[in-house]
Parts: structure tokens; C-alpha cells; sequence
């Protein structure tokens, strides 16, 4: 089987992709109602199926429901016996630790440097390389409202709209309000962004927006966002610690204040002891954890941590049951299967496209709405069947050169030409064949708009400040394109600001305890948790089956 | 690495390496080609070249020889963007190997991205700040180039360094950001969204569905 391009097989059904375009090119195509996109998605969309989630038996927020990956996170053991851990030998003694390498923690670590923490007083630990994160694959680009034609009230009612109206107005606010700010901080950082010769920004149409609000830098948007934080941090010197993630939080017996974390080197697999005023979680999202079996456009580490460690220490979780599928990850050469294909693609007209040519979204609806009409077609066998079985449907790439002129694709998408090419398709010359896959947490760590970890009280945790894709509020039940990049940058700025107003304010040097982890054993033991059930898991285990069977462990 | 395993077809290196049973914890990062952690060198059955790649990119090939790079061994110099003038004299400053280059093309060889690798430093040599930029706007900064280079020359960090004086120093700036940071700075929009935050599900959407679409109906 040729596992590279496409097979005379699939030539026959480009064909009849080739032969609608020129009627498409002419066709109107009506956006959904909100009713209909309603009765779309909860009939198709993986967050509404009974049989994806379950009801929490422990902690703070027992009884609610979740996707099933990550109750079983939460139903885990610690992987430290708390009594065995020597607390008194501190390995890092900072004012600020920031527990993550992504965008989130990177603007976090260097708002708290600007707000006047020494570099040295700010430790920001990561599990990966610095930088190796979800932001570095983000794609289309960072929703600002900057225009004159646009305005932060419009984007608020955008952002609404596209979570089902249950995001946390607070928070929108925020968002919206500091993200022109955020394009600022950029600019001044030396970003490259898309711009006109006089230095205007070029700004792009995203799902759900109702103007043009898509900042980029190329296809490559996030990339440039982290090369660019990142050596910003370098050059600043606060210091960063890699391949160490956090395995537990450490709180204060006293205050039950958080008061730094125990990490693990993975390398050499000892732990070590953080003690710090205040601590920043930045830990990212759970694309790893595959849930419901989808495929995933997250990075290695995405499995998580820091919603187990944020639960542990009383942190309240909200709408953990729903994660974003990006309509479009590649479903076609097995090789790249699940990584994303952006949906700046879509924005600039690309459309999708059923096996029988005809095309079946408009395909700039928000995404849940779009992945569930995705799947709808595959599931009612309109889709195209892969060679290693997998489902997909047609995203007209070539459609773009007739619309915006021969050489858009190599101007505007050069990664996504590049990812194809790898595998002998080119993208303006063929269609290429794509599938939802799991891009993003919504919910997650419920924050104020201080950037502060909330209790199911509604109280802040003292000591525990919370940003990105970990935290829950800001995009409701789904968010749009180009707000994850605006969140990280908008919420790592305000926790970092605000974590260093609360090292400042806070005297006296925390003490440390595990009592909070003992507690919450208790827990586990009564309701019976078998005690092969470990989190955080830190990394997937892709090992082949046969591999796994015969596993002995020496090392 | 010298030994032989079975795996499907069609796999990249990395998942190859994974189904063989091996497990990462250097060597994968965001497992999609943008992150750089992934180098890989290898040789190829009947062909004398040693290549260079990403392990998540590459298709695995029958009787490849290959080895994944943990890390490449690189120091980053410390400056302030904002005291930087952006032209060569700069760029030597922090970056004095670049006059080193012979013009081999090994760098442009070695690019996962197929940068003209080769090119850009030349630029860069010629005081064109702004064609540096824009030739090695894709780098990755894997750093393979830099395994390869006779020169010596650490490409990420002076690639990083070319991107940013291009950035700060050389695009202008975009004037109707700075307006609307003005506006919000100064509460232009408060009254709004007092409103606006107090408004029931119902109102939200109705002025949801109603608000106009920039472009119209498709």
C-alpha cells in the first residue's frame, strides 16, 4: 500500500470534488440558525453523547459531571507517599514559581519580572523543553478588536455566542479588553505580524467573528508568539528549570495557603522541593489523554497535570464536560493523521466538502457547529473512507488559488503546504481529506479576573494563581479561533501582575505540607480507588501492545 | 540505532520508535513539526548521505539507520532588543562567527523546512536585515543547520535575534491598535459593557443573532 499522496482511488473521488468547484465558487451558502446549529450539535457533537462522560465520586466538586478520561485523573493516587517526602531540604526558595513552559507561563513569569520580582526571585519549571507546548502549534492567529470597524463590545458578544452564552462575563471582559494591549506588548516585543506597508495589521475572518479579527504571523502564529516570549525570558534571567514538571502542590499547614510544589526531574526521577509565596499554574490542556479515542493536534505533554493538582488542593472545576474538537485535523496520510489543519485554511475559503462534492457547512460557523457537521456526514456516509480506514471529508484547498490568486497557499499557509508536501500531496493542486480531532480543554480551573484559583465557595485559594488552557470560564463551552492565543497572553499577564502585588504583600516565609494530599487520600481510600490508579500520568504511553505485555521494569 | 525492529508501514519515525516500544522523554515535544525537538540523523538503505530530519515529520523507511538528537548544545547571548540598532554591526557583535561562512550550503541542505538557510545568512552579511527576516521567518530552531555548519554558527539564536530588530525596529508600528489601546486605557467602552454585563441569556442573543457579519452573507 502506498502510504504517501493519494491512491488511484482516491483520484476518482477528487474528481468529483474538482467538477462541483466551479458551481461552488458561484454558490451563496446560508449560515444556521441558532436552533439549527443547536439541533446539529446535540446530535453530533461528542460532548453531548451520554456514554463520554460520568459523575465525579471525589473532591471538590463530587458529583458533577465529566469526560470519563478525566474523572479517572481525579479517581488516582498521587504518585508520592506523602510521609515519605523530606520537606525540610528545599531545593528552590523563590517569591513566584510558574509551573509550565507554554505562552501562558512565559507571559506570566515575565509580567511578574515587569511588575518588579526580581528575575532570580521567579522560577518558572517545565515538563518538556521551554516552549514546547500548545501554543507553538497555534496556528491562525490572536483575536484583538483593534479595528475601527470593530470594537471589544463585539467581540464580547462573539465570544458569548460561540460558548453558548455560559461563559464568565468577568472574564470575557477581561479577555476582550486586554487583548489589544496584549497586540501592543507584542509589538514592542519585535513580533512579526502580518501587516500592510504603512503597519497596519492584516487582519483575517475566524469562525463565529463577526469582523475581521484574526492578528497572524503567516500560518505559523504561535511559533512566532513563542520563539519571540520565550527569548524574552532568557534575555530577562528568570532562570527556568526543564524536563521537571510539577507532581503535587505543597500548601501551607497553617494558611492551607499554597506555598510552592514538589517537581520531578525526569531525567534523573528525583524529586525536589519548591517553596514559593505564590504559585502560578500553567499547565495546559488534555489532548493526550485522547478522549472519547479521538486523535489529538496537542503536544506530547498535554495530559492534564494541573487540573490534578489544582482538585487536590480544593480548586473548582468547571464544564469539564466539554472539549473542543477542531473540525479540521488531517485525516489523510496516516502519518500526520490528527494534526491540525489551520482553520485559517477556512478563512480564507477553503470549503468542506462531502464525498458526493457537495458542500455541506458554511464552513465558518463556530467550531463545534462545524467538527458535528463533519462527523454527521461521515456518520450518514457521505464522508470518504481512508485507506487505513479512517473517515474524513474533502477541504477544498485548491479553491483558494482560483479565489485569491495563484500563490496564496505558499504566501499565506507555507506550514500547511510543507506538512502536505512531506507526504507527497500538494495542497494547490489537490483537496486534502480532514477529520475532527481533540484540540482543547474549555473548561478547566475556574479563575476571577485576577487570574486567581477559585474554591466551590467562590473564594479565592490563597497562594494559587491560575492561566491558560487550564483554567475554566473564559471560552464557556467552546472557543473561537484566535482567543486561546489572546487568553494565555491576556491571563498569564494579569496572574503574573497579580501574583507579584501578593509576593510583595506576603512577609514571612511560607511553610510547607502535603496535609491537603493526606486528606484527600482519605478520600480515595474510602471509595475504594485500586491503588494502581496513579495521577498525573506526565506522558502518554504510546509503547506497542506487544512491548507492553512483556514489559519488565529494572531500571 | 543500529538494531533492527519491525513496525508497520507508513509510520513516522517517532511513532515507529514508540511502537517498537521505546518511550520519550527528550526527543518529542509538540509532535507536529514546530517545536524542534525532535532532530533525527539517519541514513537511508544504498545511499552513502547522512540526512537530517524530524522524527515527527519523517515516514520511517525499511532498513533506516537512525538516531534522534536529545539536544544541541548551544548558549543563547543576553541583550535588550529595544538598545539594539538593527544592521550588521549588531549582529557581529553577538554573533562574530557568521563572517566564517564558506558558502558550503550545508545549513540549506540540513533545513527540515527547506529555508534557504545559506541565503539568509548572506543577507545578514550584507546588512539585509529585512530579507533575513522575511527568508528564515519559518525557522523552527532545531538547530540541525548548526550540526552541520563548519562555521560553527548557532543559527537559532542569530536567526531569533535577525527576526526580532526586523520586528521592533524596521516593520512600523500599527496606529489603529495604538488608538484602541487609548480607548480602553481610558474606559471608552466601560458604560457598554456595564450594560452589556447585566443583560439576560435572552437579550445577549438576540443581539448575537442580530449583529451584523463584516463581507454579509456568504
Amino acid at each position: 500500500m502506498n502510504m504517501e499522496g493519494y491512491s488511484p482511488e482516491m483520484r476518482k473521488l477528487i474528481e468529483i470534488v474538482e467538477e462541483t468547484r466551479p458551481e461552488r465558487l458561484r454558490r451563496k451558502y446560508r449560515k444556521f440558525s441558532l436552533k439549527e446549529r443547536k439541533e446539529l450539535v446535540s446530535k453530533w457533537h461528542p460532548d453531548y453523547r451520554s456514554d463520554t462522560k460520568r459523575r465525579l465520586r471525589i473532591g471538590p466538586c463530587r458529583g458533577e459531571i465529566v469526560y470519563s478520561e478525566i474523572a479517572d485523573l481525579l479517581e488516582a493516587w498521587p504518585l508520592i507517599e506523602p510521609d515519605s517526602i523530606d520537606l525540610s531540604r528545599i531545593d528552590y526558595d523563590v517569591e513566584i514559581l510558574v509551573v509550565g513552559g507554554g505562552g501562558a507561563g512565559a507571559a506570566a513569569a515575565l509580567w511578574a519580572y515587569y511588575s518588579g520580582v526580581k528575575p532570580e526571585d521567579i522560577l518558572l519549571v517545565t515538563k518538556l523543553r521551554f516552549g514546547d507546548a500548545n501554543t507553538v502549534k497555534a496556528r491562525t492567529g490572536i483575536q484583538a478588536a483593534d479595528r475601527a470597524e470593530d470594537s471589544p463590545i463585539l467581540h464580547y458578544l462573539d465570544t458569548m455566542g460561540g460558548g453558548h452564552f455560559v461563559n464568565k462575563p468577568e472574564l470575557v471582559k477581561a479577555l476582550v479588553s486586554d487583548a489589544p494591549l496584549i497586540i501592543k506588548w507584542l509589538e514592542d516585543l519585535g513580533f512579526i505580524f502580518d501587516k500592510t506597508p504603512s503597519g497596519d495589521m492584516i487582519e483575517y475572518a475566524g469562525g463565529g467573528a463577526c469582523r475581521r479579527r484574526l492578528h497572524c504571523a503567516r500560518d505559523c502564529t504561535g511559533l512566532e508568539l513563542m520563539r519571540v516570549i520565550k527569548d524574552e525570558v532568557i534575555n530577562v534571567g528568570i532562570p527556568v528549570l526543564e524536563y521537571s514538571p510539577a507532581i503535587e502542590l505543597l500548601t501551607d499547614p497553617e494558611t492551607s495557603a499554597v506555598s510552592g510544589a514538589i517537581l520531578l526531574n525526569l531525567e534523573t526521577e528525583e524529586y525536589l522541593v519548591v517553596c514559593a509565596k505564590v504559585t502560578i499554574l500553567a499547565t495546559g490542556g488534555c489532548g493526550r489523554l485522547h478522549a472519547v479515542g479521538f486523535p489529538t493536534t496537542n503536544h506530547y505533554g498535554a495530559t492534564a497535570d494541573g487540573i490534578v493538582l489544582g482538585y487536590r488542593v480544593g480548586a473548582k472545576l468547571r464544564d469539564m464536560d466539554t472539549l473542543q474538537f477542531h473540525p479540521t485535523g488531517a485525516a489523510w496520510p496516516e502519518a500526520i493523521r490528527g494534526e491540525l489543519v489551520p482553520e485559517k485554511t477556512r478563512s480564507l475559503g477553503g470549503q468542506l466538502v462531502n464525498i458526493k462534492g457537495e458542500m455541506f457547512v458554511y464552513e465558518l460557523e463556530p467550531r463545534d457547529v462545524v467538527a458535528s457537521a463533519i462527523i454527521r456526514e461521515c456518520a450518514e456516509g457521505r464522508g470518504v473512507i481512508t485507506p487505513t480506514g479512517a473517515h474524513g471529508v474533502w477541504l477544498d484547498t485548491p479553491l483558494i488559488e482560483e479565489l485569491r490568486g495563484s500563490g496564496t497557499i505558499k504566501k499565506e499557509l507555507p506550514a500547511l503546504y510543507r506538512m502536505f508536501i512531506r507526504q507527497g500531496i500538494d495542497i494547490t493542486e489537490d483537496p486534502i481529506l480532514v477529520f475532527p480531532t481533540l484540540h482543547y480543554q474549555n473548561g478547566g480551573i475556574e479563575i476571577d479576573s485576577y487570574g486567581r484559583a477559585l474554591a466551590p465557595n467562590g473564594k479565592p485559594i490563597p497562594g494559587l494563581f491560575v492561566a491558560g488552557e487550564v483554567t475554566g470560564g473564559v471560552h464557556g463551552r467552546n472557543r473561537l479561533v484566535g482567543n486561546s492565543l489572546a487568553d494565555i497572553l491576556v491571563f498569564g499577564r494579569r496572574a503574573g501582575i497579580n501574583a507579584a502585588k501578593v509576593a510583595v504583600s506576603i512577609s514571612s516565609k511560607p511553610k510547607l505540607s502535603l496535609n491537603h494530599l493526606k486528606a484527600y487520600m482519605e478520600e480515595l481510600k474510602r471509595i475504594g480507588i485500586p491503588r494502581t490508579k496513579r495521577a498525573p500520568i506526565l506522558l502518554p504511553d504510546y509503547r506497542g501492545e506487544k512491548v507492553l505485555l512483556r514489559s519488565v521494569r529494572v531500571f | 540505532m543500529g538494531k533492527a525492529y519491525e513496525v508497520p508501514e507508513g509510520l513516522t519515525i517517532m511513532k515507529a520508535l514508540e511502537y517498537a516500544g521505546f518511550r520519550f522523554i527528550r526527543g518529542s515535544g509538540c509532535r507536529g513539526g514546530f517545536c524542534g525537538a525532535c532532530g533525527v540523523i539517519y541514513r537511508s538503505p544504498g545511499e552513502y548521505k547522512l540526512r537530517v530530519g524530524l522524527a515527527c515529520q519523517t515516514t520511517v523507511k525499511d532498513g533506516m539507520h537512525l538516531a534522534i538528537l536529545p539536544y544541541s548544545p548551544m548558549v543563547k547571548p543576553i541583550y535588550r532588543i529595544d538598545k539594539l540598532k538593527p544592521d550588521l554591526g549588531t549582529i557581529l557583535k553577538y554573533f562574530p562567527e557568521i563572517v566564517r561562512c564558506v558558502s558550503c550550503n550545508s545549513c540549506t541542505k540540513a533545513c527540515p523546512q527547506d529555508l534557504e538557510v545559506m541565503e539568509a545568512i548572506q543577507a545578514i552579511r550584507q546588512n539585509d536585515i529585512a530579507r533575513a527576516a522575511n527568508l528564515i521567518f519559518d525557522c523552527i530552531m532545531c538547530g540541525l543547520c548548526s550540526t552541520r555548519c563548519p562555521a560553527d554558527i548557532r543559527h537559532p539564536y542569530l536567526f531569533q535575534l535577525v527576526r526580532r530588530l526586523y520586528g521592533k525596529h524596521l516593520l512600523s508600528r500599527a496606529r489603529h491598535v495604538e488608538l484602541r489601546v487609548k480607548e480602553i486605557v481610558e474606559g471608552r467602552w466601560e458604560a457598554e459593557f456595564s450594560k452589556l454585563m447585566k443583560m439576560s441569556v435572552e437579550e445577549l442573543r438576540k443581539l448575537y443573532t442580530e449583529r451584523k457579519i463584516e463581507g454579509g452573507e456568504k
